[in-house]
């Protein structure tokens, strides 16, 4: 069950979306973006408030890689795994963060602090190999900057 | 004096911020009034973060600079000028029709957008009927730039003759494909001219509100074209009456979750509509039944950026660049293992070897190239020998290859190709939405018949060809219809990555 923090904090959100065309998207990326992650207690809501099935939404929400069911860590590294970013060697930069972190894609340092992602292309092709920290961009990514990251996100 | 940082995520990736915030601190330590604009990339990005100062002569660009390099920028002779920026031979050789104004104007600035001519083509379309524009983009020759190539003018000749009570104007932002970035460019660097292309899409086909689906991979440029749309709404260009014309016409950001699959037109239309971004079949076309239903253009962003120079200039200047069926400019994007990466734009018809030997200069590693990916992860791989191959929509095709978005990455001769067709499929897999079989199983099975060749086993080889052809003419979209192509252009050209001689290895 939600408390009524978060039951406010849905019914705000699904206030401030009313009226759009096709609100669904919106609603679940505001949702994460208040909660961290789409919470399952907020779906019966949502799907109450758009006439729709509680299997609808799940659908949609399983569909999209960025939604989560459950809390990702306090950082996000994503690290673009494209072709263009293979070519300057994102494979390699890839292995080692992983070996750093001890987690494989889609896993959470036991400390809570790193969530590792794939990301496939983040429009940095011409500075590859490119990562993503908490929404900021990097570009020429190598272990030592790697490294730097991870020590940022410990800190 | 006027000095220019780029904000361009690319330029930001390479330390942008903190080099203007360096050139604030050393002017004020100098003594200099600046007045400092966060443009757009001018496309070089391997001289980013570009700084530019203004001076009598034209624009000087530093590059690429770091916050050391700040100290003593405002004195002559410093050791990363780069002279003249539009004299560099990178720019001095393009044709910047869509790109004009990016990485040259302050891209939140209206009024900097119309010194430099825009809202010159809405002006001229609001004096004409919808089917004049219809017909001067028809006649233009412009083709979809998202990569399908479908003329854009037929498009919207259909939406034009639909009869609704509502249409729409979607523009297709979800630049998925590796290697390709003209879009988050010119979003970042120029947001106003695909607000003007969209609204003049509108006129013309009788649409008032338009959709920006942008990728939620580019927070940079979902930032942009959020803060100039509500510019562009406040200064009257967007609403209830156009340039106090009596048009109405209004845009909404949108922001997809992360499906690659979402790049298709349809399954673009059901994300936005806010259901799971899988493949309609087609008919109906979506420019008689696309968002909820109501007739839609659906276009991408470079199209629709494109459209204004078009009313600006008219359909002949644009039509008259060009090679065969692919008529205008492209915006290349060089990208991967390049020593000279970015964005050139210039009329189709130069080779694929002019384009990466000459304007590129090759690898950045300095190696050998092996092999270049044209058009995304759903471009065939093409090995030197087809270095000739002249760029355009038909000429790619029949070498069995795609131009698509016009994204170019360079692989030296450490790719191992077998890899990167085994990463095809992987990524069809992943990506997949599920509707059609021969792709969200085939792309597995795919990716399980290449490991058995990387073992050595000869006779899956053929086993792997059936798959693809089963894949090509048995999906909906370009997802499942193409990853053959990075697959089976990797096995013809690159043979001797299938070979058993891997057994040998292992």
């Amino acid at each position: 069950m939600l408390d009524s923090v978060a039951n406010t904090t849905l019914d705000r959100i699904l206030a401030d979306h009313s009226g759009l065309e096709g609100p669904l998207l919106p609603i679940l990326h505001a949702v994460q973006a208040a909660f961290g992650y789409v919470p399952q207690e907020t779906l019966p809501t949502i799907a109450k408030h758009l006439n729709i099935s509680r299997a609808e939404i799940h659908g949609v929400v399983s569909f999209y890689h960025d939604f989560r069911e459950a809390p990702a860590g306090r950082h996000t590294l994503k690290i673009c795994r494209a072709e263009a970013c293979q070519a300057m060697g994102a494979d390699r930069i890839a292995a080692h963060a992983q070996a750093t972190l001890g987690v494989d894609w889609h896993g959470t340092t036991a400390d809570g602090a790193v969530t590792l992602e794939p990301v496939f292309c983040l429009g940095l092709c011409a500075c590859a190999p490119a990562a993503l920290v908490d929404g900021q961009v990097i570009g020429r990514v190598d272990e030592k900057r790697i490294a730097t990251i991870i020590a940022g996100c410990r800190t | 004096m006027k000095v220019y940082v780029p904000r361009d995520a690319a330029a930001r990736a390479l330390g942008a911020d903190d080099v203007a915030k360096a050139v604030v601190a050393e002017a004020a330590r100098v003594g200099i009034e600046i007045e400092l604009i966060r443009n757009g990339s001018r496309g070089m990005v391997w001289l980013e973060p570009l700084v530019e100062i203004e001076t009598d002569a034209g624009r000087v660009g530093y590059g690429p600079m770091t916050v050391s390099d700040v100290t003593g920028l405002f004195t002559n002779n410093h050791s990363k000028s780069l002279g003249l920026v539009d004299a560099l031979p990178w720019m001095a050789r393009q044709t910047r029709l869509t790109f004009a104004r990016v990485g040259v104007i302050d891209p939140l600035s209206l009024a900097d957008y119309r010194a430099h001519g825009g809202l010159v083509g809405l002006q001229r379309a609001l004096e004409m009927s919808s089917a004049d524009i219809v017909a001067e983009v028809t006649n233009s020759g412009l083709r979809g730039r998202g990569g399908a190539g479908f003329p854009t003018g037929i498009k919207w000749n259909t939406v034009a003759g639909a009869k609704a009570d509502r249409k729409y104007i979607v523009c297709n932002a979800d630049e998925g494909d590796s290697g390709t970035f003209a879009d988050r460019m010119l979003m970042e660097g120029d947001p106003f001219t695909l607000i003007e292309g969209m609204t003049i899409a509108g006129i013309a086909v009788g649409a008032s509100k338009g959709f920006v689906y942008i990728r939620s991979e580019y927070p940079d440029a979902i930032h942009v074209m959020q803060s100039a749309v509500t510019i562009a709404q406040a200064q009257g260009l967007l609403g209830s009456s156009v340039l106090g014309s009596a048009h109405t016409f209004d845009i909404e950001i949108r922001v997809g979750a992360g499906a690659y699959v979402c790049g298709e037109e349809t399954s673009l239309l059901n994300s936005l509509e806010g259901k799971r971004g899988v493949v309609r079949a087609k008919p109906p076309l979506p420019a008689l039944e696309g968002f909820m239903a109501r007739p839609t253009v659906v276009n991408n962003v470079i199209s629709l950026a494109t459209v204004p120079v078009i009313l600006e200039k008219g359909a002949a200047h644009y039509q008259n660049f060009g090679l065969g069926r692919s008529r205008g400019t492209i915006p290349l994007q060089i990208a991967g293992n390049v020593a000279h990466g970015g964005l050139f734009e210039c009329a189709f018809g130069l080779t694929l070897g002019t384009i990466i030997d000459d304007i590129a200069g090759g690898t950045a590693t300095g190696r050998p190239v092996k092999a270049v990916q044209v058009g995304g992860p759903l471009g065939a791989y093409f090995p030197r020998a087809f270095f000739d191959t002249p760029f355009g929509y038909e000429e790619f095709g029949a070498k069995e290859g795609l131009i698509g978005h016009a994204g170019i990455v360079i692989f030296d001769d450490a790719a191992d190709m077998l890899k990167q067709a085994r990463f095809a499929m992987e990524f069809c897999a992943i990506e997949s939405c599920g509707k059609c079989t021969p792709c969200r199983i085939g792309a597995v099975r795919g990716t399980e018949t290449i490991d058995r060749i990387a073992k050595g086993d000869t006779a899956a080889i053929p086993l792997l060809a059936d798959l693809c052809n089963t894949m090509k003419s048995g999906s909906l979209c370009a997802l499942g219809g193409f990853t053959p192509y990075p697959v089976m252009s990797a096995l013809t050209h690159f043979p001797d990555d299938f070979a058993p001689v891997k057994e040998a290895a292992e």
